[in-house]
């Protein structure tokens, strides 16, 4: 497989530290589990799902429609709502556990320490409030002895670094555009600097040109305020020219997290591997392959690998060993059996 | 909302009372009874005059009330009449003036109608609002089911029950009336309070008629509400729960309700009718029973043309007020 004709090549980062060197990670979860209680049965819609982030990085959450990504998203900010319930495992941001504060802890966490920027950022906005007053009310309920007009300064700061005017503080979101609400959004989010960012599907609901426009705002504000940035979407293409890592998820497991470089040239899961083979390129005129298969219902998952009925790579184990990650040379972590010689 | 808008309302409304106040005219003329002869009628049973000084009495009343001219002419000077708000004299009230007898017996309805109204808007939305609201302790939530059982009581069941148990069983408040009899009302207290304590059972029979109806639709509604994009996205800002629930969930939800409002107006008058007359209050409701009663068209039009025209003016005020609740509304 020839990798190195890819027309969306990652960007080079001179300014990114070498990975070896000893910054202390932001981000770190580990063993998070959620399952949903359906009528239906037990979905088990995250599993074991393990990853560090350091400051200033970013991470491209890829997989299909219903691997887990939003709820991943939403674990970390423990907003997983009934029937789901998370079940095991930890969030730390900075030097706090998430999982161990209590509901009004949590509620201070929220937005301060972590942010979420919804996936359909499109209906986000309360309908009848402005979006001064939606952006004042963040900040009130965090600051509380903060005054008025600095309140007001930093939202209307918030404004300009996602390049809208000031005058939008005076507006209800139906007088907004897509990107303008999606730019709202990501202005709350970046609030009260918080030390991780997640934004769910920021670009998919909009057209190409606001898409590229939306990731430099997040690149930018991510830059001032050196936040860990998480960005969860199907577009590889878009993910190769702004992240620094990737994250592969398939039902409900994290199945191979690296570089972008690595994931781009070098893709070691099976179902990664598939993803960018079906990425447009020279060699296939830019047409879209998509992936061979169906994505398996979280109440009948395939036994051992969930990936098995579809992977090219099949062997005798993978039907009823179920690979756990595993570290490869690097650093990065792949799911599979492949590499149970290796790490 | 624009000028032009406004206009088209206000033209709305005018064709609106036109043709109430058509349908109003036409359907007491569909029945032969005639109320000038049937009071007069009991007035000559009664002692007094002779038959044929009652055929002239009433030959001359009719010609007084303009009832001798066709139904076409009398539908013209009727719209002219209402175009001045003049209803004329009560047919069976006569000397007292439809006007009169409105005056006197508004204030009662009002009175009533207005404090259960709000009061039922402001319990039966609070309630179904909380019901709805996962967040609330499940005691406070559970504090609606009652009342969404009452609503399959209809009015007039349940003005008669409170009657029964509270009025007629426990004695702790008056069975009916207005106030207690023999009394001479004054601008007292004590005559104040007397008449209060008259209009606890049919306030209660109006409340516990509509609360429920509110909770149902405001529980409907929080369901959908709760979980829209922006309530969830107001948890991930942190806010607490008692803001989220006032900005961005109750605000929301109210919105349909206040329409809700607006229809609702035009039913309460039916259930008012019915509470006034088993209670035996002198309201409109109340007027409204007996003038049908005795075919007495002057007053019916009066009345009917006068609740008509309140409601549709009320309606539009809504209407009114409407956009600066939801500016989304302003623009289109
Ligand atoms: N409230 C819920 N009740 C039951 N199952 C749920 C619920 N929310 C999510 N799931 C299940 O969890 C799995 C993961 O869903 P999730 O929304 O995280 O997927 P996703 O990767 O974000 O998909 P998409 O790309 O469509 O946004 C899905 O299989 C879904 O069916
Ligand atoms: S574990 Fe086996 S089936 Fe699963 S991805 Fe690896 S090779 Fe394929
Ligand atoms: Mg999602």
């Amino acid at each position: 497989m020839n990798y190195s004709n890819l027309s969306v090549a990652p960007t080079a980062r001179a300014a990114m530290p070498p990975l070896a060197a000893k910054v202390e990670p932001v981000l770190r979860v580990s063993g998070l589990e959620v399952t949903y209680y359906t009528d239906a049965g037990r979905a088990k819609a995250l599993d074991n799902v393990t990853f560090t982030l350091n400051p200033g990085e970013k991470l491209g959450m890829v997989g299909e429609s219903g691997s887990g990504k939003s709820t991943m998203a939403l674990a970390m900010m423990r907003m997983i709502k009934a029937p789901g319930r998370i079940e095991g495992g930890s969030v730390v941001v900075g030097d706090t556990d998430l999982m161990s504060l209590d509901a009004e802890g949590m509620r201070k966490a929220r937005l301060s320490k972590i942010a979420y920027i919804p996936q359909g950022a499109m209906n986000s906005l309360n309908p009848v409030m402005r979006i001064g007053a939606q952006m004042m009310d963040a900040v009130k309920s965090h600051l509380p002895r903060e005054s008025r007009a600095a309140i007001e300064a930093r939202c209307k700061r918030a404004l300009q670094s996602v390049d809208l005017d000031p005058g939008v503080f005076r507006m209800h979101p139906h007088e907004l555009s897509g990107g303008m609400k999606q730019r709202v959004c990501i202005a709350i989010g970046i609030l009260l600097d918080p030390q991780v960012i997640i934004a769910d599907e920021p670009t998919s609901a909009l057209d190409v040109v606001t898409q590229r426009q939306v990731m430099e705002t997040i690149d930018n504000v991510k830059n001032a305020i050196n936040a860990a940035v998480i960005l969860i979407g199907h577009d590889m293409g878009l993910m190769a020219q702004f992240v620094d890592k990737v994250a592969v998820m398939y039902a409900g497991r994290l199945v191979e997290f690296s570089t972008v470089r690595e994931m781009f040239t070098d893709p070691r899961h099976p179902y990664a591997r598939a993803l960018i083979d079906s990425l447009p390129n020279l060699d296939n005129k830019g047409v879209f392959q998509g992936i061979p298969g169906l994505a398996p219902s979280l109440l009948r998952l395939p036994s051992g690998c969930a990936f098995h009925p579809r992977c090219a790579s099949i062997m005798d184990s993978c039907r009823s060993v179920r690979p756990e990650p595993r570290v490869l040379a690097g650093g990065r972590s792949v799911t599979c059996h492949l590499y149970d010689g290796e790490g | 909302m624009t000028l032009k808008l406004a206009i088209r309302r206000l033209l709305f409304l005018v064709l609106v009372i036109w043709a109430a106040s058509t349908i109003v005219f036409f359907i007491p003329r569909l029945s032969n009874r005639n109320a000038l002869r049937e009071r007069f009628g009991e007035l000559a049973r009664t002692g007094g005059f002779s038959p044929q000084d009652l055929e002239k009495i009433i030959a001359s009343m009719q010609q007084q009330f303009g009832l001798d001219q066709p139904l076409l002419h009398q539908y013209w000077t009727y719209l002219g009449n209402i175009v001045r708000m003049d209803f004329g004299y009560s047919l069976y009230r006569y000397p007292s003036t439809v006007s009169e007898l409105i005056a006197q017996s508004l204030p009662w309805t009002i009175g009533l109608l207005l404090v259960t109204t709000i009061l039922s808007f402001i319990i039966g939305n609070l309630l179904g609002a909380v019901a709805a609201w996962p967040r609330a302790p499940r005691w406070l939530r559970l504090t609606a089911t009652p009342f969404i059982l009452l609503t399959g009581v209809p009015p007039v069941i349940m003005a008669i029950l409170l009657i029964f148990f509270i009025g007629f069983r426990l004695k702790w408040l008056p069975l009916g009336g207005a106030y207690s009899v023999g009394i001479v009302p004054t601008w007292s207290w004590s005559f104040a309070l007397d008449m209060l304590k008259h209009q606890i059972l049919p306030a209660l029979a109006l409340i516990f008629g509509s609360v429920g109806g509110w909770v149902l639709s405001m529980r409907g509604m929080g369901i959908t509400i709760q979980g829209e994009d922006y309530v969830n996205f107001a948890e991930h800002k942190g806010l607490t729960g008692g803001r989220i629930f006032r900005d961005y969930y109750l605000r929301n939800a109210l919105l349909p309700q206040i329409t809700g409002l607006a229809l609702a107006l035009g039913t309460v008058i039916g259930s008012a009718i019915i509470v006034e007359g088993l209670f035996g209050l002198p309201g409109i409701g109340n007027m409204l029973n007996l003038a049908i009663r005795a075919n007495d068209f002057p007053t019916i039009y009066g009345i009917v043309l006068f609740i008509t025209i309140a409601v549709a003016l009320l309606m539009t005020l809504v209407e009114f007020i409407y956009p600066l609740l939801d500016p989304r509304i302003k623009n289109s």
